[in-house]
C-alpha cells in the first residue's frame, strides 16, 4: 500500500497555562522559551495508523508537512516510528495559512507524489482545531472521505473504517483511493525505537517550494485567505473557588453539602 | 452576479422532532437575519420531515426545504455534501448555518471546498454588527484556551458550525406563515462512494447529559472503571447524570457517550461535580455553562481549581463515599 500521512507541528498542547501567552498585536501565541513544538498528537494517530496498516499489507510510508523552521524534526520522528520517506512542503508566512490554503498546498504535494492508495490525517490540528484539512484536501484530490476513524483495516482495493458517534459505533467501507482522518479513539502512537531515530537521522528530507509544486507564485488565488483573524484572545472563565477543609472528611463532607444547598443548584 | 442573500440553516432530528441544537440555530439566524431584513430558510432531511415545517416556521425560518427522497433518510456524508451544496448553489445564501454534529463536522468543510465559501468550525458566536465585516464569527482554540474571532466579508458565502448552546431558541410564533418546497430528487448511486457497513447503536440513555441539571463526572484521577462505580453511586445520589473526560474514555473505564468535552459533549448543568478531573481545557470548554462547579481533586495546585466554584482537596476514594452518605441523609 502506498501511504500518504499529512502531519503538522505545534504548540504543546499539554504547555502548562502560565506559559500560554498571546501577542496581541500579532494575534499569535508567543512560542515558549525552552519548550519545543511537537507533532499534532491526531497526526501522530495517522502515522500510527498508516504503520499498522504496512505492517499487516507491507508497502510504503510517505510522511508530508508544511514546513515551519523545525518542521524537520517532526518528520525524523515520524521516520523514526517507522514511516519510508518525508517530503516538506515551503511557502511563504506558512503559519499565517487557513484550512483551504493548507489543503491545497498538500494536494500539489500529493500530485507530484504520484500514485497512493491511502491519505492519513488526523482529526484535527490540537492548535487551530478546525478539523477541515482532511475533507477538504479529500475534496481537492476528489477522492472518498471518512472521519474520526478508531480503526482502519485494509481489504483488496478498500479499507474499513470503524468511528464512534454519539450514538455507537459506525462501521463503514470506502474504495482506495481514499482519505482517512484519525481520531484518539485509535489508541497509542508508538513510541520511535533507538534503531529508528537512528536511521531516520540519516535520511534525507526533500523541501518542495511553489516552483516545485507547479505553482505560479504569482497566481496564488487557491491561496488567498477566506475569513480574516481579526483577533486571538484569552476568555477570562476562572471562577473565585472557595476551598472546604475539615477535620474529618465526614465533617468537609457536610460543609461541601451545606455550601452546595446553598446555591440552590439541587 | 446577485449578492448571497439569507440565512440558511441545516437542521437535524432527534427523536423524529426538531434536535434543541437546530432550534437554537434557528433563533441565533433569525436574530442575524433582522439584522439586514434577510429570509431564514430551515433545511430538513426525511420525508416524515415535511410534517415538522410548521414548527420551523413558527420558530423564525421563512422557508422550509425538505429533502423527501429515501436516499436522505439518513445521515450520509456524500449525499448529504451533495445535497447541501446544491442547493446552496441554488439558493445562494449568504450564511449557511450547520450544528457543530457529526453532520456538521463531515459537511461543512467539503460543502465549503465546493461552493468556494468561507468556513468557521465549532462557532460560539455568529455577529452581523460590523460594519467592514459581513459576518464575525468566535471559536474557541488551543482546546479553548484562547477564543478567535474570525470576519467573513460580503461576495464569499459563509458556511460555520455552531457549537451547541452558544444559540438560543427564538419563542415559537403560533400564527406565523411561510413556505414548504419539498425537494423530491434523489441522486445517482454512484455518487455515493462511502457504503455504511453498521450502525452499533447503544439504547438511548435515560438521562440525556446535553440536558441533565446535575453531572458527576470522573477524570484520569479516578485510576480505573471500578472508581467509576463510585462516581455513579455520587450521581445516584445527587439524582443527576454521569460523565467523563477524555482521559477514562481512552483508557475505556467510561464509553464515549460520557465524554465532557471539545470531542465530547457541551453541557450546562445546575450542579457540576468534576472528581479526579485535572482541569485540561479540552474538558473545562464543554462545561463553561455550568452554573455551579465543584472540584474533588487530590492535588491542590490541579487547573480545575482555577475554573470551580467550590473545592474541595482529598483523594476521591475518601472524599466521595463521604459525600453519598452525607447527601443520602439530607435529600432523603
Amino acid at each position: 500500500m502506498e501511504i500518504i500521512a499529512c502531519i503538522k507541528q505545534i504548540l504543546d498542547p499539554d504547555l502548562p497555562p502560565a506559559k500560554f501567552i498571546i501577542d496581541p498585536q500579532k494575534n499569535r501565541v508567543i512560542p515558549p522559551e525552552g519548550i519545543p513544538s511537537v507533532i499534532n498528537p491526531y497526526d501522530a494517530l495517522a502515522v500510527e495508523a498508516a504503520l499498522r496498516l504496512k505492517e499487516k499489507k507491507g508497502g510504503r510510508i510517505t510522511i508530508l508537512t508544511l514546513g515551519i523552521k523545525t518542521a524537520e524534526d517532526i518528520v525524523r520522528k515520524g521516520l523514526a516510528m517507522g514511516a519510508d520517506e518525508g517530503r516538506i512542503i515551503s511557502a511563504p508566512d506558512i503559519e499565517g495559512l487557513d484550512s483551504f490554503a493548507t489543503a491545497y498546498l498538500l494536494s500539489q504535494a500529493i500530485r507530484k507524489i504520484g500514485k497512493f492508495d491511502l491519505v492519513l490525517c488526523g482529526r484535527q490540528a490540537a492548535d487551530w482545531d478546525n478539523g477541515a484539512v482532511g475533507s477538504i484536501l479529500a475534496e481537492f484530490l476528489g477522492i472518498p472521505v471518512v472521519t474520526r476513524a478508531r480503526d482502519v483495516a485494509a481489504l483488496d482495493g478498500k479499507v474499513v473504517v470503524e468511528r464512534l458517534s454519539p450514538k455507537g459505533l459506525e462501521t463503514f467501507e470506502v474504495d482506495l483511493p481514499a482519505l482517512i482522518t484519525v481520531s484518539n479513539e485509535l489508541g497509542k502512537a508508538r513510541i520511535p525505537s533507538g534503531w529508528g531515530i537512528i536511521t531516520a537521522a540519516k535520511k534525507e528530507i526533500p523541501v518542495w517550494n511553489l516552483k516545485d509544486l507547479g505553482i505560479d507564485p504569482s497566481q496564488t488565488g487557491e491561496m488567498a485567505e477566506r475569513n480574516r483573524l481579526l483577533k486571538l484572545f484569552a476568555p477570562s472563565l476562572e471562577r473565585k473557588c472557595e476551598i472546604v477543609k475539615g477535620e474529618t472528611p465526614a465533617e468537609a463532607a457536610e460543609k461541601l453539602a451545606e455550601k452546595i444547598l446553598e446555591r440552590k443548584v439541587l | 452576479m446577485a449578492e448571497d442573500h439569507g440565512i440558511l440553516v441545516v437542521g437535524e432530528l432527534e427523536g423524529g422532532k426538531l434536535a434543541s441544537l437546530s432550534k437554537e440555530l434557528l433563533g441565533g439566524a433569525r436574530r442575524l437575519a433582522d439584522h439586514g431584513n434577510e429570509e431564514v430558510s430551515l433545511l430538513l432531511f426525511g420525508e416524515k420531515a415535511a410534517a415538522l415545517a410548521p414548527g420551523g416556521i413558527q420558530l423564525g425560518a421563512d422557508k422550509v426545504y425538505v429533502a423527501a427522497h429515501p436516499v436522505f433518510s439518513e445521515f450520509n456524508s456524500d449525499a448529504y455534501t451533495i445535497l447541501i451544496s446544491e442547493l446552496c448553489q441554488k439558493v445562494r445564501p449568504s450564511l449557511c448555518l450547520m450544528g457543530q454534529t457529526d453532520l456538521g463536522r463531515d459537511v461543512a468543510p467539503r460543502a465549503a471546498a465546493r461552493l468556494d465559501a468561507g468556513l468557521c468550525m465549532d462557532c460560539v458566536e455568529v455577529n452581523a454588527d460590523s460594519e467592514q465585516w459581513h459576518y464575525t464569527q468566535t471559536r474557541p482554540v488551543y482546546g479553548g484556551k484562547a477564543l478567535a474571532m474570525v470576519g467573513s466579508e460580503d461576495g464569499r458565502m459563509q458556511i460555520d458550525t455552531v457549537r451547541p448552546k452558544s444559540m438560543s431558541p427564538w419563542v415559537p410564533q403560533g400564527e406565523r406563515k411561510g413556505e414548504t418546497v419539498i425537494l423530491s430528487e434523489g441522486l445517482d448511486a454512484s455518487s455515493l462512494k462511502v457504503r455504511c457497513l453498521k450502525r452499533e447503536y447503544q439504547e438511548a440513555v435515560e438521562v440525556n447529559l446535553e440536558e441533565a441539571k446535575v453531572i458527576v463526572a470522573g477524570g484520569g484521577g479516578v485510576g480505573g472503571a471500578e472508581g467509576f462505580q463510585k462516581i455513579k453511586e455520587l450521581a445516584k445520589a445527587l439524582g443527576g447524570a454521569v460523565g467523563a473526560t477524555r482521559v477514562p474514555v481512552d483508557e475505556k473505564w467510561a464509553p464515549f457517550s460520557m465524554e465532557i468535552g471539545q470531542t465530547g459533549k457541551i453541557v450546562s448543568p445546575d450542579l457540576y461535580v468534576a472528581i479526579g478531573i485535572s482541569g485540561a481545557a479540552q474538558h473545562v470548554t464543554g462545561v463553561l455553562k455550568a452554573k455551579c462547579i465543584v472540584a474533588i481533586n487530590k492535588d491542590p495546585d490541579a487547573n480545575i481549581f482555577k475554573f470551580s466554584d467550590l473545592g474541595w482537596v482529598a483523594d476521591y476514594r475518601v472524599a466521595v463515599p463521604a459525600l453519598i452518605e452525607v447527601f443520602r441523609k439530607r435529600l432523603q
